[in-house]
């Protein structure tokens, strides 16, 4: 039957990607990957997912490609404004109290969010002493990220979302916009550490006080969401912050009891004190 | 035989029910402008005791909270949910997917949620939910496609279609929007092709079905 050969080819070919490139999809959730894999059919002009294996196995370069279908980078800056609201109203004063701060932005993809968060930082205040670890597997994502550049035509939605998330400034003011394109600012990148970080194989690798991880978790299966959040907790200094996507919870996690709701519609939560 | 020409007259229900009857274990509604008004007529109809999952996805502005569950609840005997991720799948429940998230159907069976790009400018995407629920429920898996003025629905109908599951198509001529629906039968010879007041029918036989399976001696069969 044509989808049994589809599944066991999916299994086949995510285990050959781990053996021969070290990226490790086997946990992730099933049904967006199918989803996914079926597009890149399309864009590699295969019939199966053996031809599709064979091809990526022998090109590094094809691999770079799928990589890119496999983690489909999909962001926008504030995206759901009245998280980065609450982060500002209910987390902020609370991170002013630290002397220097460290946060961590998992899955960072091209960046989208690590800038909405620096600008959200530098307008309260506390942009100069806190450092932004900007994570992600994909090094072309990362690259896009670093560089900080967004097509001229995004940055009105982006305005309006950051205007609702609460501004106490201008988002025009932390990007220079050059012919169809906006490039944002120095000062807020020399802020930001971007550095590859697989929450499937790495550890923990800093201590930090906020970790904002959104719509990642939703791409994974229990156990590698189990893994993910084991690290958070791990990476959190006690009462630290954890923010996860607007229709992702802690539910269904093994380590949901170790976290406490704070902003329960937005997804914020606070490392319980004992763990 | 063209599609139009399942179009049930007034047998159309039986026959459908019949063929439908103890063999599927989930439904799948998709549609977009004037489906809520529609869902308001056939959701009531499923009574309390229908013992499937039913998924839905409504093309909603993405910015707003989704007022669905509000809207519903108070009309339906089934329980009204707006679906989370990794949420396991419970019968006579009615999922919708949440604005901005595509929703899929995972091994488990459990709600997956996305993010990924919009399909037919749609996020949710009626063919994101088709497709995912037909690998999940196969051939025992019903899908409903109602008014909308836009393709989005088309290739998940047939892709149920193709994993031999049961397809059905609001009459165009009963949908407010009829683009939605032709788009469907364009490409899936739809297993019946209903006016709006005939699926609400079929929807209200699967639960008398139920309530009839659960008296201990049912008096003849019809």
């Amino acid at each position: 039957m044509e989808a049994d050969n589809f599944e066991i080819e999916l299994r086949l070919l995510i285990e050959a990607i781990y053996l021969k490139y070290h990226y490790d999809f086997r946990e992730y959730a099933a049904a967006s990957l199918r989803r996914r894999l079926k597009t890149a059919l399309l864009r590699f002009h295969c019939d199966t997912l053996s031809q599709l294996q064979d091809q990526v196995l022998r090109d590094p370069e094809n691999f770079s490609v799928l990589l890119d279908y496999l983690t489909v980078p999909v962001s926008e800056m504030f995206r759901d404004p009245s998280y980065y609201k609450s982060l500002r109203e209910k987390v902020v004063p609370l991170l002013r109290t630290y002397p220097s701060l460290k946060v961590w932005v998992a899955g960072c993809s091209t960046g989208e969010e690590v800038y909405s968060l620096a600008v959200l930082f530098h307008e309260e205040g506390i942009l100069s002493r806190t450092l932004i670890y900007a994570t992600d597997i994909n090094p072309q994502t990362l690259q896009k990220a670093e560089a900080g550049v967004y097509e001229i035509d995004r940055m009105m939605g982006f305005t309006e979302n950051h205007r609702k998330s609460g501004a106490r400034t201008s988002l025009s003011e932390y990007y220079t916009a050059a012919y169809d394109r906006a490039v944002f600012n120095k000062s807020l990148k020399q802020q930001i550490v971007f550095s590859d970080h697989s929450l499937a194989t790495d550890s923990v690798f800093a201590e930090v006080q906020l970790i904002s991880c959104r719509n990642v978790l939703i791409y994974f299966n229990r156990i590698l969401q189990d893994r993910a959040v084991g690290l958070f907790r791990d990476a959190l200094v006690r009462k630290g912050f954890l923010g996860i996507g607007a229709k992702e919870s802690l539910r269904f996690s093994v380590h949901g009891g170790e976290f406490d709701e704070v902003v329960r519609e937005d997804r914020i939560y606070q490392k319980r004190s004992g763990m | 035989m063209s599609p139009g020409d399942n179009t049930a007259a007034s047998g159309g229900v039986e026959q459908a029910y019949s063929s439908i009857r103890n063999r599927i274990d989930a439904i799948v509604i998709g549609g977009s402008a004037g489906a809520i008004d529609a869902l308001v007529i056939l959701l009531p109809e499923l009574c309390a005791g229908v013992p499937l999952p039913v998924f839905i996805v409504v093309h909603l502005p993405r910015n707003r909270p989704s007022l669905l569950v509000d809207i519903f609840q108070p009309r339906c005997a089934l329980r009204i949910r707006e679906a989370e991720d990794k949420e396991p799948v419970e019968p006579g429940t009615v999922y919708f997917a949440p604005p901005d998230y595509h929703l899929l159907v995972d091994q488990g069976p459990r709600l997956a949620l996305s993010a990924d790009e919009t399909v037919h400018f749609s996020r949710p995407s009626i063919d994101v939910l088709f497709e995912s629920a037909a690998d999940a429920y196969r051939d025992r898996l019903m899908g409903i496609i109602l008014t909308g003025a836009n393709e989005d629905g088309a290739d998940g109908l047939a892709a149920i279609h193709r994993c031999g599951g049961v397809t059905v198509v609001q009459a165009p001529a009963s949908a407010e929007s009829a683009q939605m629906v032709s788009a469907a039968l364009k490409l899936t010879n739809a297993d019946f092709v209903l006016h709006l007041d005939q699926i609400a029918a079929l929807l209200r036989a699967l639960g008398r079905d139920e309530q009839r399976d659960r008296q201990p001696a049912p008096p003849s069969p019809e």
